[in-house]
């Protein structure tokens, strides 16, 4: 399989992910769609690394992996601290920054 | 077989995806993205990124998602709206991500990169393996790794903060 294949679809994945923000209100999903663009941009470091034979490619997509981690962890942090204080959750409603 | 083995997981992969935007139910959505990611994981292999997947796995299939589960089923499922803040978001959305698929796919296949049209020159038994994924990560790219692992103990604490409960908090204070 030639590495274009694996390019196109990383930007299939990716243009989904847009669509899904663009579309859904809940937070929850919302997070879920940037979860898809990550690792689109994951499968095409890996696609890049196998097309040049470098590894490098390959610790960039790790990296990539622990900051999805940490978005998930404090984008969930705020979405259970809004749901406690019965915030609608709705990104259109969720216009303040102050608690 | 390669083909075979790429398309299985290409399908998976997409259709993860566009699961997960298209269903109504957060924790189906949530169920969804894990077909997404091991589909990936499939993908990775076939690009000899063979400590990647396994991380891909582990990482996000085994603990990513369990967290994601939690909060679905702590939130519950929120009901969308009919209202729509832009008139015909719904489908503008779909047709500005489509238009973006477009973009992209010229950009990839009229970029004449000669590299990608190959499937990538013959690499040593090693590639992708965690020793040599471990000895870049602790030579060449120590201070990424180390700031990566400060990063991890931020967003941790961060997450503890925004979640803790305001009445403890105020006790605190007071």
């Amino acid at each position: 399989m030639d590495i274009t294949w694996y390019l196109v679809l990383s930007a299939l994945i990716f243009a989904t992910g847009v669509a899904g923000v663009l579309l859904r209100r809940s937070p929850l999903v919302i997070l879920l769609c940037l979860e898809l663009m990550l690792n689109a941009g994951n499968l095409a470091l890996l696609a890049f690394s196998r097309a040049l034979g470098d590894q490098d490619g390959q610790v960039f997509a790790l990296i990539v992996m622990v900051i999805a981690a940490c978005e998930v962890v404090v984008g969930l942090g705020i979405i259970v601290a809004a749901y406690r204080r019965r915030i609608p959750l709705n990104v259109d409603e969720l216009r303040t920054l102050k608690g | 077989m390669k083909e075979v083995a790429f398309f299985a997981g290409a399908i998976g992969a997409l259709g993860g995806a566009i699961a997960v935007i298209a269903l109504r139910n957060a924790f189906y959505s949530v169920l969804a993205l894990i077909v997404h990611l091991i589909s990936l994981a499939g993908l990775f292999l076939l690009l000899q990124g063979e400590f990647l997947a396994a991380a891909q796995i582990v990482v996000y299939a085994g603990a990513v998602v369990v967290l994601y589960v939690f909060v679905a089923a702590y939130v519950g499922n929120v009901d969308e709206p009919l209202w729509e803040p832009i008139p015909g978001q719904r489908f503008i959305a779909p047709f500005l991500g489509l238009a973006l698929f477009v973009e992209l796919a010229i950009a990839i296949i009229g970029s004449g990169l000669k590299s990608i049209d190959t499937e990538g020159p013959d690499v040593a038994l090693g590639f992708g393996s965690p020793s040599s994924i471990g000895e870049l990560l602790l030579e060449r790219f120590l201070i990424a790794f180390e700031a990566a692992s400060l990063l991890l103990l931020v967003a941790a604490v961060g997450a503890v903060v925004l979640a803790a409960r305001r009445k403890e908090s105020e006790e605190i204070a007071g």
